[in-house]
């Protein structure tokens, strides 16, 4: 950087950290794109997303999302989705504690031989369920935190791994308090 | 109070019921249905306009003018995808707009039928909310629900797409309801807590500074008294953006006027000096902030707005309130009375004596001529014109274009009223000021509305001369032909080496003849000393005016802040500045980027 120009030589950068949002919206139609649009439009982030109806009789869905950013702009998240009409709220998982957070994937292997047994031992370890089997394929379920998914994948790797299948996150937060 | 009716008739009962006098729109087949139960009424009057973003412009100069909702009705396809332009500037500067869309029939869509476009899927960027009606049951209620969400919290426009065979359908019409609604309930009371700290740092602040916005005006009349009362209580001075013009009256001695890119040189320093920020109602735009990491660096700021994700965007602030300004301005002006804080006068004394040094400098000086119009003269005289004897109890409304014209009308046009100027701010819609002349002529007949224009921008939407020749809107169009898309050409200036690519308005259409060929009333003036005459012709004319006002072609808009340096770092125009520059060599590399 010259003297001529006028930037300073630092820049300000802060750290970015992973948050899970637990947004409640009405279901109608459209809503999933305003919210996936908000994202897009305005360059943030989506790592992981999940969503359902929760209270049929009021159409009302949770849509959880995990996203990372600067505190700024998980604040900025924040204020933008509740500028939506249909966003009834907002939680910030993340900031109100540690939330519990699963994910379920599917894992179809295929092979045969010591690979096949070794697969077996390794869903067993892990307490997946076979969902499904024929003489040279599984498909496993597991549920649990996104870390121990990713372990199950890359084991499942080695053994003949084909297709993998994942939900993304639900989170909760921890405690009596509820949404 | 329930009736059975068609859809196309909930719609006219709907605007009716929700008070709309005027509508803007084009038809086209999707919405036949509504047109012709336009027919059969006389209370909600039809503007034809010529394209649907002047429908749109039109809808937006009279809901700023007169601080209602303003409506549109166009027809699929292209009459949707024509009005996003219109959507998208009121979307950026906040105006509520009711936009009702005609769609193919509900079974057709999806198939690409003929004049099918995803409107709602278009239009979901650049609208507050968006709409698609499915059910004739749905439609009243969303109906009345576009009307407040266009209107409470931050306004903006709402579109509703309208099936035609919803519009069609026979369905229970239901009035508007008070009861509130079950997700949008914006906050419009501000933080008593924060508002006291606020008042607080108000009282306790050396060299305070009001940077006030649009959302004064959105708040309504209320809000303005409101200001005056809390910036002639404080004795403190007061700044706005291009948005927030009006609400401050720009002939007080505490107004330092404009700030920003274009802002005077008094206020521009200002923000950047001073010690503590009072911003009402405005978003730290990068118009105003300029570099921002140099912006007002050793300030406290306090930040009142409705949007929550207005307050810590672009600049960190240390008290923000959010609420509607008339509500958070009452509250804090009688706080500020009741607890009567001690203002520190002797440093207030030198804090005005600072700004008097600046504002000595004269920034909007300009090299007299008397040979060519020059632009900045031209719009002050057009401002003395409508301080004559002639015209005093007229009111006086001006909208611009976007460009060099448009920033010297807000240098040197003042306002002294909120509402009375429209202007594309946050978009910066080249072909927005004469549309949106004519829907404020049809809100206030009898006042004077003046669209400040250049002669590239007015042709964006020149067709809608018909509709104010058909309306007898007689709206006067002031030109400032310098045959250049002025601003275009200045940043040439500025970036490119004087390159003058593409920025000369090459083929321009006799101005006089073209006025004269809708039925307008045409002139031109390019002496100075013919120009007080002609403008005051101008005004006496009863009909629509297209003025060509001939005026300095190189002419560049000064003061100025160029791409990313600090409000300190302005440029003023040469004839000011104690050595010439060469403004070429004033922008670096990395501030050309930025635009």
């Amino acid at each position: 950087m010259n003297s001529q120009t006028h930037y300073p030589a630092q820049t300000v950068s802060q750290a970015v950290h992973r948050h899970t949002l637990a947004i409640i919206v009405d279901n109608e139609p459209g809503v999933l794109a305003r919210i996936a649009g908000l994202f897009s439009g305005r360059g943030y982030n989506i790592e992981s997303l999940t969503v359902s109806e929760t209270e049929h009789e009021k159409h009302i869905s949770r849509i959880t999302i995990v996203t990372a950013g600067t505190t700024n702009v998980i604040e900025q998240i924040k204020f933008h989705l509740l500028r939506l009409v249909p966003v009834h709220r907002v939680d910030d998982l993340t900031v109100n504690g540690e939330a519990v957070e699963r994910e379920l994937c599917m894992v179809k292997v295929v092979g045969k031989g010591d690979h096949r047994v070794e697969a077996m031992r390794l869903a067993a370890a892990f307490g997946a369920r076979t969902l499904d089997a024929t003489l040279e394929s599984f498909i496993f379920e597991l549920t649990g935190a996104s870390d121990e998914i990713e372990r199950f994948i890359k084991l499942m790797t080695v053994v003949g791994l084909t297709e993998v299948a994942r939900t993304g996150i639900a989170a909760m937060s921890r405690g009596s308090e509820s949404l | 109070m329930s009736e059975m009716m068609t859809g196309a008739d909930m719609v006219v009962r709907a605007l009716q019921d929700q008070g709309v006098e005027h509508l803007f729109g084009y038809p086209g087949g999707a919405v036949l249905p509504i047109y012709d139960a336009l027919f059969h009424q006389n209370s909600v009057q039809h503007i034809l306009v010529r394209h649907e973003q002047g429908a749109v412009h039109a809808a937006e100069g009279y809901a700023r003018s007169t601080g209602k909702v303003g409506v549109v009705l166009v027809t699929s396809g292209p009459g949707a995808t024509n009005a996003v332009t219109g959507l998208t500037d009121a979307m950026m500067d906040s105006i509520p707009i009711v936009c009702i869309t005609g769609q193919v029939p509900t079974h057709l869509i999806g198939s690409d039928a003929f004049q099918e476009c995803d409107t709602v899927g278009i239009t979901r960027h650049c609208t507050k909310h968006n709409y698609l009606v499915k059910d004739i049951a749905d439609l009243p209620r969303i109906l009345h629900e576009a009307f407040y969400v266009a209107a409470n919290g931050r306004p903006g426009p709402v579109v509703i797409d309208l099936p035609k065979d919803i519009q069609f359908q026979t369905g229970l019409y239901a009035r508007p309801t008070s009861s509130q609604h079950k997700t949008y309930r914006p906050t419009v009371k501000g933080d008593l807590d924060q508002i006291r700290k606020a008042v607080e740092m108000i009282g306790a602040a050396r060299r305070p500074i009001f940077y006030t916005g649009g959302g004064v005006i959105n708040s309504g009349p209320h809000a303005a008294e409101l200001l005056r009362e809390m910036v002639r209580l404080t004795g403190y001075p007061i700044t706005s953006t291009l948005m927030g013009l009006g609400a401050y009256p720009a002939s007080d001695r505490q107004f330092l006027g404009m700030l920003g890119m274009h802002g005077t040189y008094e206020a521009n320093l200002a923000m950047h000096d001073c010690d503590l920020m009072i911003c009402v109602g405005a978003r730290f735009d990068d118009r105003i902030t300029g570099r921002i990491d140099a912006f007002s660096p050793n300030s406290h700021k306090i930040h009142i707005d409705i949007d929550p994700s207005s307050i810590n965007k672009n600049v960190k602030v240390d008290v923000g309130i959010v609420g509607d300004c008339g509500h958070v301005l009452e509250d804090m002006v009688r706080l500020f009375r009741t607890t009567s804080p001690q203002i520190d006068k002797p440093a207030l004394k030198e804090w005005w004596a600072q700004i008097e040094r600046w504002r000595s400098r004269k920034c909007l000086a300009y090299r007299p001529s008397s040979e060519v119009i020059k632009p900045q003269y031209a719009v002050e005289r057009l401002f003395a014109a409508t301080k004559a004897p002639v015209n005093r109890g007229r009111e006086t409304y001006i909208t611009t274009e976007v460009g060099q014209h448009q920033m010297w009308a807000a240098q040197y046009f003042g306002f002294e009223e909120p509402n009375h100027w429209m202007t594309s701010g946050g978009l910066g819609t080249m072909g927005y000021g004469l549309p949106a002349a004519i829907g404020v002529q049809l809100a206030h007949r009898d006042a004077l509305v003046v669209d400040i224009a250049g002669e590239a921008s007015i042709l964006m939407n020149i067709q809608e001369m018909s509709t104010a020749v058909q309306y007898r809107a007689p709206v006067k169009i002031f030109i400032l032909n310098n045959e250049y898309m002025g601003m275009v050409r200045q940043w040439q200036e500025l970036l490119h080496g004087g390159r003058y690519s593409q920025s000369y308005s090459e083929s321009l259409p006799d101005f006089v003849k073209l006025a004269e060929a809708y039925g307008a009333v045409g002139m031109r003036c390019d002496k100075p000393d013919d120009l007080d005459a002609a403008i005051a012709e101008m005004i006496a004319v009863d009909r629509p005016v297209i003025f060509d006002c001939v005026v300095d072609k190189s002419e560049n808009c000064f003061p100025m802040i160029p791409s990313g340096k600090a409000h300190n770092e302005m440029i003023l125009n040469e004839y000011l500045s104690e050595d010439a520059q060469d403004i070429g060599s004033i922008i670096d590399e990395k501030g050309k980027m930025l635009v």
